[in-house]
């Protein structure tokens, strides 16, 4: 388990450093000290190595030049070097601005919101492990956690829209309250698969399941993935599936009435639940600290943030991307389509999970369900489609050409409704 | 159920300050959960009351007025004015004249397409990248007009008679060297988005417009063709000479908000074969016909129609031998584009208006004139 040595200048775990100044403490000053200056360490800590990197210079420096780039244009390039004093820049403007509210709004409900939406962010970190022994809070049901946590946001953009009083901010809230609880569903039986198949819910174990292996989930397990990305999209409203805050339909949604800090609050803590779930992903599919021995030479924490951050890269990328769906489209294809394969999925790995404890093999076995897992999902996401009536190839993408002009020409081979 | 739960439908005002909506335009959309139940368009935030100005002044000062009702395609608008003035006079332009004017023209469908098509993408909610991309090809579209005429969206080129300069020196060389990347831009847009999955489903069978309301509504340009109706003015009532250019009618297959979008990209490609072939037999000769400044037509009416990047767009002059027109009338595409909009979004869901709308690429400036 323990990679590093206990040295407090082994930067492999940080948690030696904290351990060695809190028995510095204990030498000179009572103990209860230990428990003021624990939190602080931590909080500084995880500031320093994690929050200031991803929120501000990944979250809204990176998307927003990533983004720039994507779009063939440049992204914020003036304020300081490269522009990177950007966030910071828009952190002053937005504290400077008048915080709106309307008259018919509920004040107090609407002062409330950020307040509910930025508390259950700072939760979700506390249980996700950056290194062996990097972890706040080692719950053994940390994965129940992380669900029931993660659907608290849900309920402060709720409070945000319907306070707000204003049309467009109520639909907003009504898509975000039904595709939570579309999505939630598909998502808990793919995490439930994961469960079976590493037999635990606590995340270090999760991770040193991977480790042990030396084979990533998203290997034995490429189905829950790919569905717990779509889900996990929907839930933070990223782009394809941003319908809470569609911009060309509905204004902002549930931000539509928010000004200043206080949609600084829910823009700010929008990116904090998307690295909350990068990180959540890297952990539980991308083997979270662990990379086949390299945890030995590199900071196991530095892995886990730069995995993080790829995964977060992911969520750009679609955002510049994809266009937006509608809402029932987005609601049939979680019941429709993710729920049937998350159901068939979970069925085959509790039977490999059962196969593997009454066979009683090796290790080597997750290889073979590897290569069963990749090929059973290919084959159900393709099968499903194709029985949902799904025919790709129906569908002219380019028009008819004609020569003289005249009234109507009637198409002699109609095109394929699509799915 | 339905004792415990009870429905109505609310007013949802979609404009005039919405993202989406194009310019200062709005419906008032009854909705009924998500379903739109009925749709109700309010116009005239942007009335400036052209047609009546343009009673005032000469034939020559009313062209800048007709940059400014379609300020996406003020070419255009200019050759349909001019196009009626000289009808009414009974004016020949000299054949460079008609090619610089064939070449203005195109180049101008393309930066409205590429507004359109790229506006269109925003609405189905891809986020800035495709609008962008055309965009940077729009920009290189507008620097020509400005090396031209000395504006870029309010050009006011065309004169009665021909243009009002010749084309600078390295015109032919900026132009030709647009088209290439133009040809890659529109190549970029089609892979990102035809084949996209969220893109078939959010524009394939919404907003369906029938052949036969196509017709019914007198509706135009892309909108009428996305409906599989081979109609263009170009070819049917040809003008400036349009006759000597080879280009096909692109049509669509069943009216949907996707066929006009595939509709308007091949359009772009063959305003680009039309503008390659222009610039290939350039005449010389000179631009214009020499036109007196206060030109007084002879008693009568003229009707001159173009296509215009949004549809057929007419101007109608009554001259009473004065210096003005007696009667200045504009037929602008977008406005009775428009008229179908309620055909096109009643029964689906607010996305579906949204996407419905973009598809009709309106300017408001054009409707509410």
């Amino acid at each position: 388990m323990s990679l590093a040595t206990d040295h407090w200048y082994d930067f492999r775990d940080l948690s030696n450093l904290s351990r060695v100044i809190l028995e510095g403490i204990d030498k000179v000053a009572p103990y209860e000290l230990a428990y003021i200056v624990a939190p602080i360490i931590g909080f500084v800590a995880a500031f320093v190595i994690f929050v200031l990197p991803s929120q501000l210079y990944v979250g809204v420096y990176g998307e927003r030049r990533i983004i720039g780039r994507i779009q063939a244009r440049r992204g914020p390039n003036r304020v300081g070097p490269f522009g990177l004093l950007q966030p910071v820049a828009d952190a002053i403007k937005l504290l400077q601005k008048e915080a709106l509210t309307p008259k018919v709004a509920d004040k107090a409900l609407m002062w409330a919101a950020p307040v509910f939406f930025v508390a259950p962010c700072v939760l979700l970190f506390a249980v996700i492990p950056f290194g062996p022994r990097m972890v706040f809070a080692d719950v053994p049901a940390g994965l129940i956690f992380f669900i029931g946590v993660s659907g608290l946001p849900v309920l402060a953009a709720f409070i945000a829209g319907w306070s707000s009083n204003n049309k467009y901010s109520l639909f907003g809230a009504m898509r975000i309250v039904a595709m939570s609880v579309s999505y939630e569903v598909p998502l808990v039986l793919m995490l439930l698969c994961v469960v079976v198949f590493t037999n635990s819910m606590s995340l270090p174990a999760i991770v040193e399941f991977q480790r042990e292996t030396d084979l990533w989930l998203i290997f034995m397990q490429p189905l829950a993935f790919v569905v717990y990305f779509i889900a996990v999209s929907a839930e933070l409203n990223r782009t394809p599936t941003d319908i809470a805050e569609a911009e060309s339909e509905i204004v902002a949604g549930y931000l539509t009435e928010y000004s200043g800090m206080r949609w600084g609050l829910f823009y700010g803590m929008d990116i904090g639940y998307a690295l909350a779930a990068a990180a959540f992903a890297s952990t539980i599919f991308l083997g979270g600290w662990s990379m086949w021995g390299l945890e030995q030479w590199v900071p196991p924490w530095l892995i886990f943030i730069a995995k993080t951050h790829l995964f977060y890269l992911v969520f750009i990328w679609t955002r510049g991307t994809l266009p937006r769906l509608r809402v029932d489209q987005l609601m049939g294809f979680a019941w429709k389509f993710l729920l049937p394969l998350a159901v068939v999925n979970l069925f085959l790995v509790s039977l490999e999970r059962l196969w593997w404890l009454e066979a009683g093999l090796g290790d080597g076995m997750v290889f073979a369900f590897a290569g069963i897992n990749i090929v059973f999902s290919a084959v159900a996401i393709f099968l499903w489609a194709r029985f949902l009536g799904y025919r790709p190839e129906s569908i002219p993408t380019r028009p008819r050409l004609v020569q003289k002009a005249g009234g109507y020409v009637p198409v002699e081979d109609p095109p394929g409704g699509g799915k | 159920m339905s004792e415990i739960v009870q429905s109505e439908p609310f007013v949802m005002n979609i404009g005039p300050q919405h993202p989406s909506t194009h310019g200062v335009f709005r419906v008032k959309a009854t909705v009924d959960g998500e379903q739109v139940v009925d749709a109700e368009m309010v116009i005239g935030y942007l009335h400036r009351s052209m047609e009546k100005l343009a009673e005032e002044r000469t034939y020559t000062q009313n062209i800048p007025f007709t940059d400014r009702t379609d300020y996406l395609s003020s070419m255009s608008n200019n050759l349909g004015y001019c196009l009626a003035v000289e009808k009414l006079a009974g004016i020949d332009v000299p054949p460079r004249g008609q090619a610089i004017r064939v070449i203005m023209a195109e180049l101008q469908r393309l930066a409205s397409h590429c507004m359109g098509a790229g506006a269109f993408a925003n609405d189905t909610g891809a986020w800035q990248t495709p609008i962008m991309w055309f965009m940077r090809e729009r920009e290189k579209i507008l620097d020509i007009f400005e090396l031209t005429s000395g504006a870029r969206l309010t050009c006011n080129y065309m004169r009665i008679g021909g243009v009002a300069f010749e084309i600078p020196e390295d015109f032919e060389e900026q132009v030709r060297a647009l088209i290439g990347p133009m040809r890659e831009t529109i190549a970029d847009g089609e892979g990102l988005l035809s084949g996209n999955e969220i893109f078939l489903v959010r524009a394939r069978n919404v907003a369906v417009i029938p052949p036969e309301l196509a017709i019914n509504a007198s509706l135009s340009g892309p909108m009428l063709r996305g409906s599989g109706i081979a109609w263009d003015i170009r070819k049917a009532d040809p003008y400036c000479g349009y006759e000597q250019y080879d280009f096909e009618i692109p049509i669509g297959y069943q009216g949907d908000a996707y066929d006009r979008f595939i509709v308007r990209l091949e359009e772009m490609r063959q305003s680009l074969r039309i503008i390659e072939q222009a610039l290939d037999g350039l005449p010389g000769g000179p631009h214009s016909t020499e036109v007196p400044l206060s030109l007084r037509p002879p008693a009568g009416e003229a009707y001159a129609r173009i296509e215009s990047p949004r549809g057929e767009l007419g101007y109608y002059l009554v001259s009473d031998e004065g210096p003005s027109p007696y009667r200045f009338h504009i037929r602008p595409p977008s406005l009775i584009n428009l008229s179908v909009l309620k055909e096109m979004t009643v029964g689906g869901s607010i996305a579906d208006a949204i996407v419905a709308l973009g598809s009709i690429d309106i300017v408001v400036g054009e409707i509410d004139r």
